[in-house]
Parts: C-alpha cells; structure tokens; sequence
C-alpha cells in the first residue's frame, strides 16, 4: 500500500518525534562549531586588496602635480550631490596641476554620499579614486564635510581612528 | 514559633527572592549564550565576564527609560497587569524544597520556605494567576494588538494548564502525596533489579521512569505556560508587535520580561522537584551536606533549562490552531488515558494485594487495546476524509 497523502500529512506521532529528535541532535551540533563573528573593532581581519569600499581619495602624480582639474565631471555624476568643486587657472609659475585648470576647492559631504563610485566612473583624469578605509565616524555635521586637504591624504591603517575606538 | 523561627522564616524568603532574581538573571544569559553558541554566534559578550553582567545592564537600562501610559489606557489596571505577570513566579517557588533539612541552633531549618500539604494546587492556583497579568495587560493597554496578544495567550494558557494538571494529577497519584517535600521524600533510593545479591540494574526512584508519559506532556505544557518558543505565539515578533505587553515600556515592561523567566525558572523547579527527584543526587556525609543536595537541585534546574533552550532553538512558531489541537485533542485525551491507567496501577494492588499483580496486567493490556482502538478517533483523519468529499 502506498502512501498517497500530502507530506505535509504523512508520519504519525512516531515519525515525528524522530523527526523533532533529529533536529534538535543537529543543533545540538552546532555548538560545537567555531562561530563566525569576527571581532571587529578588536580584531580587523584583512580586507581584500582590490575592495574599494570606502573613502575617496584625491591622487597625485609622481612628481607632486595633482591630478585633479577642477572639470566637475564627478560633481555632475553625483547622484547624491555630494561633492563641491570650484575650478580656477594655474598659476603658470607654480602649477597646482598639469595643464590649465585645477581644484581651487573640492568637498565631499559624506553626510550626502552614497558610495556608488559613479564620481570615479566620470572623472577624466583617474584623479579621483575610492579607498577601502571605512572608518569615518564623525560627531558633527561640520566633520561630515571632507575637505580637500583631507582628501590628499592617504588613509592612515585601520583601526587608527580615535573616534572609531571603543570607549 | 518564637522569635527565632520567625526570623529564620524571614532570611530565608529574603535570600529565595533575591538568590531567584541573580539566578534569572543569569539563566537569561545562559540562554542568550547557549543559542548563540547554536546559531555560531558568541552572544553578548561586553558587560562583564563573557557578557555575564548583560541582563543587569539590560535591566538598569529599562529601569531608566520612559515609562508611557497610552492616554486610552486603563490605568489602575494598566499598572497592576505587570505585577500581577511577575509575583505569581515567585509565589509558586514558596512550596519548592530546593535542599535537605539542616539542624540549626537545635532546630531543624528546611530549605524550603514553606512546606504547604497543598503544595502542588499552590504552583497550580498560582501560574493560573500568572495568565491574569496577561489578559489585564492587554485588556487595559486600550490598543487592538495588545488585545490580541493577551487572548490568544490567555486562551493558550488556559487549555495547557489543563494538560499540566492531568499530568501532575498522575505524578499526585503515583507518589500519594500533595506536599512538594513528600513527593520529593517518597523519590528517594533507587528502581533496582537484583538477583540473589548482586544489583544488576539501578536507576534512581525518580518519578520520571514510571511517568514518563507524564513528563513528556508536563513538559510540553510548561512549555506552552510559559509561553516559550514553540509556543510564544503571545508575543511572536514577526506576527504581532508585540503581544500582550505591545503598550509597556521601561520598568513595567521590564517587570513582564523578568515575570516570564522567573516562571520559567519556576516550572523548571517544578519538574525537576516532581519528575527528576528533587535535590537527590549522590554526595559525602559530613559538616558540608547540606551543599549537595543544593548543587544538585541547580544541576538539574540548568538542565532542564538547557533542554527548553534546545527546544527554542530547534523548533519554529505553532500555528495558531495547530496549538489548539494539539492541546485539546492529544494532550489532554492523552493525559487522561494516562491519568487512568497510572489509577489502576496504583489502586489494584491496594484492593487485591499481590494476586492483584495477574489482574492488573490484564486490565493495562485491556488499557491498551482500549487505548489503540480509541487512537485512530483522535488522528486528523485528514487525507481520507478529504478524498471522500473528492477535493
């Protein structure tokens, strides 16, 4: 005879704590499994090299010219509306950048930013690229707002930002 | 009584109250813990010792938090529902012995608070108490889901706790007894097997190996009184708000939290006191006995909390009128059935004596046949009846 109901239906009290029984022996299991959470404003596991999940960064050539000029292609992309650029002309003595024009001011509100990389999709000169440093945790409105300084700078390590430490 | 019996009373309330507060508290955190460990998680971690300290932080941090009445709130009622959730836990604990008696100053001090002859109607009148808090909480909250919370867990608890008690009328029966220290008295020694001298099988004279079948549905009701997963369709986060307690917050709502695991803790020390017998456990004689029947009794208090941590962990949610079934139609018939056959083994020997031993195998295989011919009325009976209305 064969057993033609739902299977939802099948299996008597017998089956069924069987069944209960073996489920809870399989949980049983696992605490004996090492956990998966990483500790991680104690312990920061690596990031994979090529990750690009964090802060801008405004590059610079070999010999110190930046690579940004002020084209505000990036400002144009920005879904979000995130980032400032006023343009103005090289002083031809002392060049800011190669060519005519350069960033006399660029901000980035990360208050605004989404983090899509579309700014870095735009711009013409590879001036602007994402970092993986993610640790930016600010206390005021004002600090939200990078400015261009901030921007040159290369990210410090992780785990480095006094803000981002445990109390 | 003196003055001396009076304040032995009185230290000894004062310490069962706050020695079941710290143990709330940290069997919240077992919990925690243990289905992180589940789940591969670490669990809290940062208060304390390996997070030991979490619930006191949880709980200081309610204490301070806002408490806000609804305006439609009822609320003289709205303000009893929270202590009418929590004391009844604590209530219940009066009639558990949870240690032997010690001699003191030449008086014999039970570890007990009070050794009432009524001892199991009085954990039964007062998780019935318990459903109290929840139906007031969510009748005077002047909210729907609150409403709805509190009936469908005011009608859970009430169909489990008759399941409950059949099973405790069982265990009643086998040991004869009502008074919680009796019951725990009468399960000392052990089941043992001889031949000629030598013990060829010995498991101790728990309740729990002649009522197992007992056991199983206490278990399954205290489950569903406490309104622990599976059962805690009360306050099941993903269908309600919050259940019952939806309108409560800060110090009350703290109240129905701590209310829910000192009733926990509670049936625990219930079962292990009627089924796993009590604070019995091997230990040494000497000026020191006194601490392992204590060990023991919070040995077999944890397990029986691990075993409901699994049980959380494993299971998903009952459905509503799952719940409903199952009570109605498997544990109380069931419970019943066993009521019956658990009179008969105990009465026949009383009227027959030991001849009586031929005539209560025969009417347990009658039980049984019975029982087995009964069985297929209380299956859903699903399948066929379905394909005889031809869907």
């Amino acid at each position: 005879m064969t057993d033609d109901r739902d299977p939802r239906e099948r299996g008597g009290v017998w089956d069924s704590t069987v069944a209960i029984a073996k489920g809870m022996g399989t949980v049983f299991k696992q605490t004996f499994r090492p956990d998966n959470t990483e500790q991680y404003p104690k312990e920061i596991a690596p990031i994979p090299e090529r990750s690009h999940i964090g802060r801008h960064r405004l590059n610079k050539h070999e010999d110190g010219l930046e690579k940004c000029i002020g084209c505000e292609l990036c400002a144009y992309a920005c879904p979000a509306d995130a980032i400032w650029v006023e343009g103005a002309d090289n002083d031809p003595e002392a060049p800011t950048s190669p060519g005519e024009r350069y960033a006399k001011d660029y901000q980035i509100n990360y208050l605004r930013c989404i983090m899509c990389g579309l700014c870095v999709e735009a711009c013409p000169t590879r001036a602007l690229t994402l970092t993986s440093y993610f640790e930016m945790g600010f206390t005021s409105r004002e600090e939200a707002i990078w400015t261009k300084e901030q921007l040159l700078t290369p990210p410090p390590e992780l785990g480095t930002d006094p803000v981002d430490r445990e109390g | 009584m003196d003055w001396v019996d009076w304040s032995v009373m009185v230290v000894r309330v004062v310490l069962v109250f706050f020695v079941l507060l710290i143990a709330v508290l940290l069997y919240i955190w077992m919990e925690r813990k243990v289905i992180a460990d589940m789940q591969t998680r670490v669990g809290p971690m940062r208060a304390g010792p390996r997070g030991m300290l979490v619930t006191l932080a949880d709980g200081i941090k309610l204490f301070f938090k806002e408490g806000i009445t609804p305006t439609n709130a009822d609320r003289p009622v709205y303000l009893i529902a929270p202590i009418l959730a929590m004391f009844p836990g604590f209530l219940a604990f009066c009639t558990i012995p949870f240690g032997e008696p010690v001699e003191l100053f030449g008086r014999v001090v039970p570890f007990q608070i009070t050794d009432l002859n009524i001892g199991i109607l009085w954990v039964l009148a007062m998780t019935s108490i318990g459903v109290y808090g929840v139906v007031l909480a969510g009748w005077s909250s002047g909210s729907n889901y609150p409403l709805l919370g509190s009936v469908r867990s005011s009608a859970q608890m009430i169909s489990y706790e008759v399941g409950m008690g059949l099973a405790l009328v069982a265990v009643i029966m086998w040991s004869g007894h009502l008074s919680m220290s009796e019951i725990v008295a009468q399960q000392s020694g052990n089941f043992a097997l001889h031949w000629h001298d030598a013990t060829l099988f010995a498991v101790p004279a728990w309740n729990i190996f002649p009522q197992f079948p007992a056991f199983v549905v206490f278990f399954i009701c205290a489950l569903a009184e406490t309104n622990r997963p599976p059962f805690d369709l009360a306050e099941a986060e993903s269908e309600l708000v919050a259940g019952f307690h939806t309108e409560y917050s800060g110090i009350k709502f703290a109240m129905f939290f701590l209310g829910e695991y000192v009733s926990t803790v509670t049936i625990a020390a219930v079962g292990v006191t009627l089924f796993l017998g009590g604070w019995h456990g091997p230990w040494f004689d000497g000026p020191l006995s006194w601490v392992g029947p204590l060990l023991w009794f919070l040995l077999k208090i944890t397990a029986v909390i691990y075993v409901m941590i699994l049980v959380r962990a494993t299971l998903p949610r009952m459905r509503y009128d799952r719940l409903m079934q199952f009570g109605w139609k498997v544990l109380i018939p069931f419970g019943l059935l066993w009521v019956m056959v658990t009179g008969l083994v105990v009465v026949i020997p009383q009227e027959y004596g030991n001849q009586g031993k031929f005539l209560m195998f025969a009417v347990m295989c009658g039980t049984l046949a019975l029982a087995l011919l009964l069985a297929p009325l209380f299956s859903r009976g699903g399948a066929r009846s379905r394909k005889e209305v031809g869907a």
